[in-house]
């Protein structure tokens, strides 16, 4: 069946101008180092040079984590994985964040932040773990100071000022110390930006001068909701009526991101407040494993959006410029392998917890309730062993 | 009649009381593309009846920003100012994001506007409890809202009843919070096609029987029937009652079935402590002692988060072999059930008759 668009709601002149043919190529304030056609541009405010090492590296990221994201798909589609929310499209916006920061900057992800968790140096076993609910805690968030995923939409845009605010009272702000001062990173989406929690982050955010960046992933969608339903100007410019700066990004340019992040984070550690960074781009792929979407959205969006692809435009530039050749993509191609053959494996390797394990962690000091609840059925289990049933 | 699943009665029963009075609305988070299945055809159910956004347009089918306290909220002023808004909130864990407006608002304006105001208002929420969603999305928030006055909780077990009970909560002038069964949104049943209502605080005896009255909640229900069926098969002659409305509550019905069986299980999804189970037993405790023939059993999850495991969550909500077990415990069988007070086998091996 071809699915209908939702005629929505008229919202009127105006709007068009900001988005209308704005809306696809994300506007004049967009900042841009790479085309989707691969060709490098100069920005004025955000501009970097960058290394060889540095674009192979940012290339083999990308290409490394949408495989794991391919990986994961596919192993919830195989029943291996509860459920999956799929980063597809937005491996520049985590790529160029992560890769931006520095080892005592702390994460607050979303459930998508699978690309960040890999610059951070989480496992991605430890992702494909939680997903298939053998543990909520599989990695040490102080050992990558990288947080474990919150799943309550924009919840962890509180969180993260609040640590920001601590980290500005420990004096880890401002110091010129390159190894001691620490920004903080909210991740969030379109959606979230609706939501209170995000809003009243950010009040805090700018009442306290707290060392955090928001980075606002805007894939465009929140589930079946386009981005119109959440804003009527483009996000970044929110900030500013909270009195901060914000700035819109091209997400699907990893340079341009890596950029920009890095900017934000260094105003951040230096102890100037808060910034907010839209980074521009596309959710490709379904809101999770459990959605839909050719039930809400045209076909003609998704391949207009194939066009900007993150990695098919780095691809070029490196080809073009001879940074790689046919070696390199044979070496990364068996490394994209290897890896998809660690995560199949391990992931199908990890056990079921214990049946006893859904009674660990909801106190630090066990209830008395609790602990007969836990005997209770204990017992139960037992009796079947007794009577041998 | 006709043969309705209970994700279509619902769907029936906000599109008729839509056509029936046009200040009924919907509004809520991906409602016009009909995500989850109760605001028009296009995938899940019902294609044949079309699409509500195009039915009655977009003032009336609404999509919010992503802000439940907001959704809510708005929808408390609307149904103030005349409305009669239906609140898709799709997970009954995103309910917490709202809590100020419903507890502070929607619950106490009537009264803290001196009876001036009016809030007729429908909540409308899933428990994807038993489907892998994770503690975030798993809840079965029934019996904080019971503590609420002002607040009334329908919990429908069948279509038949998910039609009725709906249609009852648009049409009255109380806020009402529904809370439907994930796990029963496929399960079918005759459904009569005209509009009809059924009154809140009037239990169904799901099942007739002698020796021991089950009252069961939401999807305890289809468990402790075919738990009966099993029992019966044992010669035990189980009474299945299901509350539909735990606010209010249909106390006599309890109550006078209790008497006449002299036992009670009561068979709840939610949490063990302060549970609706906590409070039906309470009730049959004061004014039904002396018809007790054994203690009361509670079959409830236990005080735990609910695991993502799958492997985990499966041994969590009552289910038939749990109920079941209650069942032969009050009647003098000596069996363990999770999970089980200390000291209640013990009182309930000797002295319980059959």
């Amino acid at each position: 069946m071809t699915p209908t668009p939702n005629p929505g709601p008229d919202f009127g002149p105006g709007l068009a101008e900001v988005f209308g043919p704005q809306q696809q190529d994300g506007g004049p304030e967009l900042v841009q180092l790479l085309t989707p056609e691969g060709e490098r541009r100069h920005h004025d405010d955000f501009d970097l040079d960058f290394s060889a090492e540095q674009l192979r590296g940012f290339y083999r990221d990308m290409v490394l984590v949408r495989r794991l994201d391919t990986e994961a798909t596919a192993l919830q589609r195989h029943g291996e994985l509860g459920i999956w929310a799929q980063l597809l499209g937005q491996e520049a916006a985590q790529i160029g964040c992560g890769r931006a920061l520095r080892p005592q900057d702390y994460v607050f992800p979303t459930y998508r932040e699978h690309g960040v968790a890999w610059c951070k140096g989480v496992d991605p076993l430890d992702l494909l773990g939680l997903f298939r609910g053998v543990d909520h805690g599989r990695w040490d968030p102080r050992e990558n100071n990288f947080h474990l995923y919150t799943i309550v939409i924009g919840a962890q845009a509180l969180h993260a000022t609040g640590y920001a605010m601590g980290v500005q009272r420990d004096g880890a702000v401002g110091t010129g110390d390159p190894e001691r001062d620490t920004a903080v990173v909210a991740h969030f989406g379109d959606g979230a930006s609706s939501q209170g929690d995000v809003n009243e982050a950010f009040i805090f955010a700018a009442s306290y001068q707290a060392p955090v960046v928001f980075f606002c992933q805007n894939n465009q969608w929140a589930i079946s909701e386009p981005i119109e339903r959440q804003s009527r100007i483009p996000l970044y410019q929110r900030a500013l009526g909270f009195g901060f700066p914000g700035v819109r990004v091209d997400g699907n340019d990893v340079l341009a991101t890596y950029a920009v992040a890095q900017a934000a984070l260094q105003r951040a550690r230096e102890g100037s407040g808060p910034t907010l960074v839209e980074a521009y781009t596309y959710r490709m792929g379904a809101h999770t494993t459990t959605d839909d979407p050719t039930r809400y959205r045209v076909d003609d969006d998704v391949e207009h959006w194939k066009l900007k692809d993150p990695i098919a435009r780095l691809e070029v530039y490196l080809r073009r410029n001879g940074l790689i050749d046919d070696d390199f993509q044979a070496t990364l191609k068996q490394e994209a392998d290897d890896l998809g053959h660690r995560l199949r494996e391990g992931c199908k390797a990890l056990p079921d917890p214990a049946p006893s394990a859904m009674f660990d962690h909801v106190y630090a000091e066990e209830t008395p309730e609790l602990r007969a609840q836990r005997e209770g059925y204990a017992a139960y289990l037992g009796s079947f062993e007794e009577a041998g049933r | 009649m006709t043969v309705m699943s209970y994700l279509g009665a619902i769907g029936a029963a906000q599109r008729e009381a839509m056509e029936a009075d046009e200040r009924v609305v919907i509004i809520g988070e991906d409602v016009e593309a009909n995500v989850y299945g109760t605001t028009g055809g296009s995938g899940k159910s019902r294609a044949d009846k079309g699409d509500f956004l195009q039915m009655f347009g977009s003032n009336r089918i609404r999509n919010t920003p992503i802000s439940e306290e907001v959704i809510v909220g708005a929808a408390i002023g609307a149904a103030m100012t005349g409305l009669r808004p239906i609140v898709d909130l799709s997970y009954s864990s995103f309910l917490y994001m709202a809590m100020d407006q419903f507890v502070n608002q929607a619950a106490k304006n009537r009264y803290m506007f001196g009876g001036q105001a009016s809030l007729p208002v429908v909540f409308r929420s899933a428990m994807f409890y038993g489907l892998n969603t994770g503690a975030h999305h798993s809840d079965r928030p029934y019996p904080m809202f019971m503590n609420v006055p002002g607040l009334k909780i329908v919990v429908p077990s069948s279509p038949y009843d998910a039609k009725g009970l709906l249609r009852t909560a648009v049409d009255t002038d109380d806020p009402v919070l529904t809370f439907e069964a994930c796990t029963l949104w496929g399960s079918k049943g005759e459904v009569p096609e005209e509009e009809y209502s059924i009154p809140f605080g009037q239990a169904r005896t799901v099942r007739e029987g002698t020796d021991v009255t089950v009252v069961a909640i939401s999807s305890a229900v289809p468990e402790a029937v075919a738990a009966a069926e099993q029992l019966a098969e044992e010669g035990i002659s189980v009474e299945v009652i299901d509350p539909r409305t735990l606010v209010p509550l249909d106390t006599a019905a309890i109550v006078e079935s209790v008497s006449r069986t002299g036992r009670l299980v009561v068979a709840d999804p939610a949490h063990r402590t302060c549970s609706a189970a906590a409070e039906i037993s309470a009730i049959v405790a004061e004014e039904a002692f002396g018809s007790l023939l054994a203690p009361i059993v509670r079959v409830t999850t236990p005080d735990t988060q609910i695991p993502f495991s799958p492997a985990l969550e499966k041994q969590l909500y009552p289910n038939r072999s749990y109920i079941g077990d209650a069942v032969r415990r009050v009647t003098g069988e000596r069996v363990s059930v999770p999970p089980t007070p200390e000291g209640v086998d013990d009182a309930l091996s000797t002295q319980a008759p059959r």
